[in-house]
């Protein structure tokens, strides 16, 4: 420690302050809890499962637990930062790097070679890790773990255990607290207890976690998967039905009253794992504008990908003949032609003001889809979308998208990229409600006058790597689309620049030169041109 | 093509550059001695505290100076040659200039203490002043107690840095009660309790009378006037204020009091230089405020006006209402209007404070007409433009008092004190 001392006056990395004792302790239970994992991983096979199990997660939770416990309630209330560029774990450093390659390891082995896992295959019996969770899953659905179970379990804890934590943290601050109450509800009842539930109910249905909405969830239009629900009467009816509602009707409503925030960070898992277990590297989103360049770019590509797989998978599995259903091909395409035409249509006449260059590229994006479609069609060549087949594109979707972007990268680099790098860069139901977010919504963060000191705790607690302060310091309002609510912008700001607020859509977006505090005929002059 | 050169590339020179950019095709060159590019002084101490690193201090890319071709220099102005228009620089160089502007800010004071050059000592200021304390206090072991002299708004930014590495801080305040020169009573005897509970060693009304030296002339111990008492310490923070950074300049034609002195248009004693930010001093105060104001904001203010005077626009520098904002540890400040510690004639003070003892806000209005000229709020954030038309309307005090709930600007969900503070308002009256 000592001979640290820094001559170089380079402001490298200073020693972070050492965790306290009971911080010591605290994570060698939750080190305790991973070892009974990783013993069952290796095929240690434990005489009690049951008993194991809830060893190992109660040491887990129980361990995170008072960890956090002893980090923040030793403190007073207020902002909690300290060292955080210091600490290895969450500034890149070898811990990040090591935890990084596990994350990513994990979710290879996760979704291509689950057998690893101890997936028993064909009706085999599981065997090592998941055989470890045989015991819960049989008490919930009465049926043997897969791999979906151990992770969902695994996800479950890891939202509850950090949303305790982040919870502490900020617990000066009920809009983050509320916030956290909330994904820890959606993810605990919505995502992880009520399709086990469903399943007992109706063993038939396929797994539908409700407030999982399309694109996010994109194999609910495949076709096992509206077969399932259509062949399971009036409730699979009803689950379709509100799937294709939430995206049409709920989704924008809510979007327009509040921002995507209802959703990023209040309901979806995706944002609620990144909110609580990835808060802790929140801090690693890059901000340059070249990130930015990229994110509108790849965001909105992956939104057209999973628009253009689904209706090819639709139209695949449709019929010609409307007599044997009413929903045809033919019937099918024009309406997403239609619908799209008129959201590209009503967007160009309404709002073409508020566009710039990204105007051009979102005309060119919509164009491509709809070209597609229409050569599709036209070709004739039922199930081929340019000589792939539609259901090419759905598997090339799920590696790429589904597994490889959102899990692999989004999840597993958490401590490289921040913890918000699928949300940002991948998710396409993101794009859509961003793109609603940044035309048609209340939702702004207010900047508060003259006030910013253009200091960057803003931009630099941003998940999502909005650079926050290039706005706050111009005295304009923070209407993004990939702002997802999270507040921790307004929470962290010394000197109450920002707040996330509902209002009316006038003078919403606010571009200034000059700002208010200054010779108010100099603001009128150069403001109003 | 007009070369516009600038000095200094804080936020006052730097917002002229941008704006003169905005509004001409004129070259622009700024040159600094204390580092490449533009950082925000205000979020050094994020740095130290490990909040953030020192590039996210800077707000433009480093892409940024060339795409708009703000030329960017390193060097030291030793002397400034107004009849020839040329900057000598420290190294020997020089430069021609048709329009300059000083944007040189402040350094810390010193009050000719003994010891005040000792190693350890410092000022809280420059980015070389934080390279200091990382070099002198990097953890509790290196600095196993640091005193800070002067409770200002730097002093308590330095207690809360050295705080957040778990080491021990002294903190000498020459008034009895923490900036209470500034804050009415409430308000600082609360910011006083609040320094205390974050265990920092508050020593009100102490001076400091010298520093002494090890062997090696680093600083070993500190004796305080007052008690004589010696306090052994490795780092000593000095931050009893600032004034006009402005040395370089007594040698040249420009008329210099404290600061470099400017009319209303900025425009020094001499053609064609002008002086903004903390460095520049006006003849008068305007408005109620000080000639000197060491203020972020007013240092933007003053490169957005004066780039209007250089490209041909010329007018005044006109501030509109005072405002500020600062955060004492975890409890935030604002400011609009004007609060001063002790009611002036005519004046009085209403005062509200929450029982959590870190909530309270001071309204203050003229006894005669009732009419709303200021208020402090601490912990509860309020809207800026919301005062600021309030205070252009003369709004009286029963308005703004009942009206309060509007200029809110606290995060959603947060407990509000609207009522609290409207029932408080309306016993005070009733029993006075």
């Amino acid at each position: 420690m000592s001979n640290k001392i820094n001559h170089s006056m380079s402001l490298a990395k200073p020693d972070a302050v050492d965790i306290s004792n009971k911080q010591k302790v605290a994570l060698a239970i939750g080190i305790l809890g991973l070892f009974i994992l990783v013993l069952a991983l290796f095929n240690t096979n434990f005489p009690n499962k049951g008993l194991f199990l809830t060893l190992s997660l109660g040491f887990i939770s129980v361990g995170i637990l008072i960890y956090s416990r002893d980090a923040y309630l030793t403190k007073l209330e207020g902002i909690k930062n300290d060292g955080i560029w210091f600490k290895s774990i969450s500034s890149r450093g070898v811990w990040g790097w090591i935890l990084g390659v596990i994350l990513t390891a994990f979710y290879i082995v996760l979704y291509f070679y689950p057998q690893y896992l101890g997936l028993g295959k064909d009706g085999a019996s599981n065997t090592g890790l998941i055989s470890l969770f045989d015991p819960l899953s049989n008490l919930l659905s009465g049926r043997n773990a897969s791999q979906w179970f151990v992770y969902g379990t695994l996800y479950t804890i890891a939202i509850l255990a950090f949303g305790y934590k982040f919870m502490l943290k900020y617990r000066h601050n009920r809009y983050e607290q509320l916030r956290t109450v909330s994904v820890m509800f959606f993810q605990l009842g919505f995502a992880f207890l009520i399709p086990e539930f469903m399943y007992v109910m109706n063993s038939d249905l396929p797994y539908y976690d409700l407030k999982s909405v399309w694109p996010l969830n994109y194999y609910i239009f495949d076709e096992w998967s509206v077969k399932g629900f259509l062949s399971n009467g009036n409730i699979g009816l009803g689950l379709i039905l509100f799937g294709i509602i939430s995206i049409f009707v709920i989704t924008p409503i809510l979007t327009y009253k509040y921002g995507k925030r209802w959703y990023c960070s209040w309901v979806c898992g995706c944002g609620g794992l990144a909110e609580t277990a990835g808060d802790s590297f929140r801090q690693l989103s890059s901000k340059k504008m070249s990130a930015w360049k990229l994110e509108r770019w790849l965001i909105h590509t992956v939104l057209v990908f999973s628009v253009v797989m689904t209706v090819a998978m639709v139209y695949t599995y449709l019929g010609y003949d409307h007599n044997a259903f009413w929903l045809t091909k033919g019937l099918f395409i024009g309406l997403v032609i239609g619908f799209l035409t008129l959201v590209f249509a009503g967007v160009m006449y309404f709002k073409r003001k508020e566009f710039g260059r990204d105007a051009k590229y979102g005309a060119i994006g919509y164009f491509v889809v709809i070209a597609l479609l229409v050569i599709m069609h036209f070709t004739g060549t039922t199930d081929n979308v340019f000589f792939i087949k539609g259901s090419a594109l759905r598997s090339a979707y799920g590696v790429y998208i589904g597994s490889i972007f959102s899990g692999v990268i989004g999840t597993g680099f958490y401590p490289i990229l921040g913890n918000r790098s699928w949300c940002r860069f991948g998710c396409p139901m993101a794009a859509i409600l961003g793109f609603q977010q940044r035309l048609f919504s209340k939702f702004r963060i207010t900047t508060n006058g003259g006030q910013c000191i253009s200091c960057g705790n803003c931009s630099n607690s941003c998940e999502m790597g909005i650079d926050v302060r290039a706005y706050a310091q111009k005295g304009e309002n923070i209407v993004r689309s990939s702002c997802v609510g999270c507040g921790i912008c307004s929470a962290v700001c010394p000197r109450g620049v920002l707040k996330l607020e509902n209002d009316t859509m006038e003078g919403r977006i606010n571009p200034t030169e000059i700002l208010l505090g200054n010779d108010v005929d100099l603001m009128d002059l150069v403001n109003k041109k | 093509m007009e070369h516009i050169v600038i000095i200094g590339n804080g936020i006052s020179g730097v917002t002229a550059a941008r704006h003169i950019r905005k509004l001409s095709d004129k070259q622009i060159t700024i040159v600094s001695a204390e580092t490449d590019y533009f950082f925000s002084r205000t979020a050094l101490m994020y740095v130290y505290m490990g909040h953030m690193k020192f590039e996210h201090t800077q707000p433009y890319e480093d892409w940024f100076w060339e795409k708009n071709r703000i030329h960017l220099k390193k060097g030291y102005v030793k002397n400034i040659e107004t009849k020839s228009k040329t900057l000598q620089f420290a190294d020997g160089g020089s430069l021609q200039y048709d329009k300059l502007i000083i944007a040189t800010g402040s350094k810390p004071n010193k009050f000719g203490w003994p010891g005040q050059d000792l190693d350890g000592v410092m000022g809280m200021y420059h980015k070389q002043d934080l390279d200091n304390l990382e070099r002198y206090a990097p953890n509790n072991k290196v600095c196993k107690r640091a005193v800070i002299v002067g409770g200002g708004l730097i002093g308590i930014e330095l207690a809360e840095m050295l705080n957040s590495r778990n080491i021990p801080v002294t903190f000498l305040v020459r008034e009895n009660s923490f900036w209470n020169g500034v804050l009415p009573e409430g308000e600082s005897t609360m910011i006083n309790r609040h320094i205390k509970n974050h265990h920092i060693d508050l020593r009100l009304g102490n001076n400091l009378k010298e520093i002494i030296s090890d062997e090696n002339g680093k600083v070993k111990s500190i004796i305080i006037q007052e008690t004589g008492e010696e306090i052994t310490c490795d780092v000593v923070g000095l931050t009893a204020g600032v004034s006009p950074n402005i040395d370089f300049i007594k040698d040249s034609d420009i008329e210099i009091g404290r600061g470099v002195k400017v009319n209303r248009f900025l425009e020094t004693s001499i053609q064609d230089v002008y002086a903004i930010g903390d460095c520049a001093e006006q003849h008068e105060g305007i408005n109620g405020r000080r000639p000197i104001e060491a203020v972020w904001y007013t240092g933007r203010m003053m490169g957005e006006t004066v780039a209007q005077t250089i490209c041909g626009n010329r007018i005044q520098y006109n501030p509109g209402h005072w405002f500020n904002s600062a955060k004492f540890l975890d409890i935030e400040y604002q400011t609009y209007g004007w609060v001063f510690a002790k009611p002036r004639e005519n004046e009085a003070h209403f005062h509200w404070k929450h029982a959590d003892d870190t909530k309270c806000i001071t309204v203050c209005y003229n006894k005669n007409t009732n009419e709303f000229l200021g208020i402090n709020t601490f912990g509860i954030r309020m809207r800026h433009g919301i005062f600021d038309t309030w205070l252009t309307e003369k709004r009286d005090v029963d308005y703004v008092i009942a009206h309060l709930a509007e200029a809110n600007f606290d995060p959603e969900f947060y407990k509000t004190y609207e009522v609290d503070i409207h029932s408080a308002f309306k016993n005070e009256l009733q029993t006075v």
